[in-house]
């Protein structure tokens, strides 16, 4: 698991490649809350583009970030082209909460960062 | 009559959450000789990575224990088998449900069951408090 972070305004853009587990998540995590401190992100974008593999620990990774930046009146949305991943987090009712971006110049346009 | 194609594996390993990539690794590529879908080996090893999950932090609570896999084909279904000799699963209708999560603390979705549910053909699970849960899926490949 590799992971790339990179702000656009007050939006925290985190690239994520490898294989998305419970074994890789509490790293990644860590490094994104304290990214959004740090950085005082308002916004983020999951950039999923390069990520082989994820499983509902993915799922609650999202979904734990979304709280905490939904709670300092922030927006979250994805990148992702893969047709597998898009399965499993449409099935997980994540799209409810993010939408789904094919390139993360239109997904940092929808947060607002732009 | 014997089918030659017909094939079965056992795994053993222990319960350390670096070994949930080497379980859905070693399954894909036991189910690869059906020539899978990428989707449909997808689904597999993601079925898998969530009942390993589960044996890992719910079976053993992040103490050490085996967690067996064996896997058999017949024709063109794989069928695996799960199994954590852990604390057992006290209310598994509960536990199945979407969203129900037993550790809210870490952040896990709640999503582990259905997942398998969803990209298997078959889940049946069993459990008994403090003598362990045992998952079995199946999935028919497209030929």
């Amino acid at each position: 698991m590799d992971i790339k972070l990179q702000m656009k305004g007050r939006t925290l853009i985190a690239a994520l490649s490898g294989e998305l587990d419970h074994h890789s998540a509490k790293t990644v995590k860590d490094m994104l809350e304290t990214a959004i401190v740090n950085k005082s992100a308002q916004n983020m974008v999951f950039d999923l583009t390069n990520l082989t593999f994820m499983d509902s620990s993915g799922i609650g990774l999202m979904i734990g970030r979304y709280k905490l930046i939904t709670s300092i009146g922030g927006k979250v949305c994805i990148v992702s082209k893969s047709k597998t991943l898009n399965r499993l987090i449409s099935m997980s009712g994540v799209t409810k909460l993010m939408d789904i971006y094919q390139s993360t110049d239109d997904a940092v346009k929808s947060v607002g960062g732009m | 009559m014997n089918n030659t194609k017909d094939n079965e594996m056992t795994l053993i390993f222990k319960s350390k959450s670096a070994n949930e990539s080497f379980a859905r690794a070693t399954v894909g590529a036991f189910a690869s000789q059906l020539d899978p879908t990428l989707d449909e080996l997808a689904d597999i090893k993601t079925a898998v990575s969530e009942a390993v999950t589960n044996a890992i932090i719910h079976g053993y609570n992040n103490t050490t224990g085996d967690v067996h896999i064996h896997c058999e084909i017949k024709d063109r279904t794989i069928y695996i088998e799960i199994s954590d000799k852990g604390c057992g699963i006290k209310n598994l209708a509960q536990a199945m449900q979407p969203l129900y999560s037993g550790c809210p603390e870490m952040e896990r979705s709640g999503m582990g069951f259905t997942v398998m549910e969803t990209f298997m053909d078959s889940l049946d699970v069993s459990s008994t408090l403090d003598k362990g849960t045992t998952v079995r899926m199946s999935k028919t490949l497209r030929a």
